[in-house]
């Protein structure tokens, strides 16, 4: 059976979120800025494991989304 | 009456299907005052605070993972970028100055690969020759060559580069100017590619 959540645990849940999310999105900021000047300094062996684990990070930011319009639902 | 309860404010207005019940609309103003001693489009136009932090940090939420697409996009850019340059085909072997007309310590300025790369040939002693791009790797100005500190100096924000190696010295830039490599054929000099790094 579904838990259903008041608001203000809802509340504290989207904060736990918007942490995670915000962690991984600096995260990212990171690769993309690494990859970067990697690539920029014609190193292009970090391209692709980096353009994936960016990739990986997207997956996990959608998935706590998903989870959010789940709990979101009435 | 006690403070709480005058302060708390009872949200009439229903917020569709993901209303909250009425137990979590009481609400309070920011500033803490009872409800009539609120300003009139307070009274007029209450606001549900608790729902309005809720929502506001939802949509954040949302923008982020937004945010989060536009780096993946980002990263792929960069693949893209990376893949066209592995195509293009490798910069010609070019003539740029004859060694007898280049005294120690001289410069010469030639455009390389390109019509629109400048970059500068120094001959930094009686057997030795180097070139490089001649933008720097902070901001794209012009570095002068200064012979007497064996250093490319660049005067927008006072970068240093090694005269002999590229090597970022000093000031803002972090990457090493891309190295031309040079071909000498009797007395010509001649360019033969560029060599771009990181360190």
């Amino acid at each position: 059976m579904k838990r259903r959540f008041n608001r203000a645990q809802r509340t504290t849940i989207i904060y736990a979120m918007l942490c995670i999310v915000l962690l991984i999105v600096i995260l990212q900021l990171w690769l993309l800025t690494a990859t970067m000047n990697a690539f920029l300094g014609d190193d292009d062996s970090v391209i692709w494991p980096a353009a994936g684990a960016s990739v990986v990070c997207l997956l996990l930011n959608l998935g706590l989304l998903r989870y959010l319009y789940q709990m979101e639902r009435p | 009456m006690s403070t709480d309860s005058k302060n708390e404010m009872i949200m009439k207005k229903s917020d569709g299907p993901a209303a909250a019940s009425t137990s979590e609309q009481i609400t309070k103003a920011p500033d803490g005052r009872p409800p009539e001693e609120q300003p009139t489009w307070r009274q007029d136009f209450p606001i549900d605070w608790p729902q309005d932090h809720h929502v506001a940090r939802r949509d954040f939420t949302k923008f982020l993972v937004l945010t989060s697409f536009a780096f993946v996009v980002g990263q792929f850019w960069i693949a893209v970028q990376n893949f066209i340059r592995r195509r293009r085909s490798k910069p010609q072997m070019v003539k740029i100055a004859s060694l007898a007309a280049l005294p120690v310590g001289g410069a010469v300025v030639f455009k390389y690969p390109d019509a629109h790369d400048d970059c500068i040939l120094i001959r930094t002693g009686e057997d030795t020759i180097a070139a490089f791009s001649q933008k720097c790797t902070h901001l794209a100005c012009a570095v002068v060559p200064r012979p007497e500190l064996n250093a490319f100096h660049c005067p927008c924000h006072a970068g240093y580069f090694d005269m002999s190696t590229g090597r970022a010295i000093a000031g803002p830039p972090k990457r090493p100017l891309p190295r031309i490599t040079l071909k000498v054929n009797g007395d010509l000099i001649y360019a033969t590619g560029v060599e771009v790094s990181t360190l």
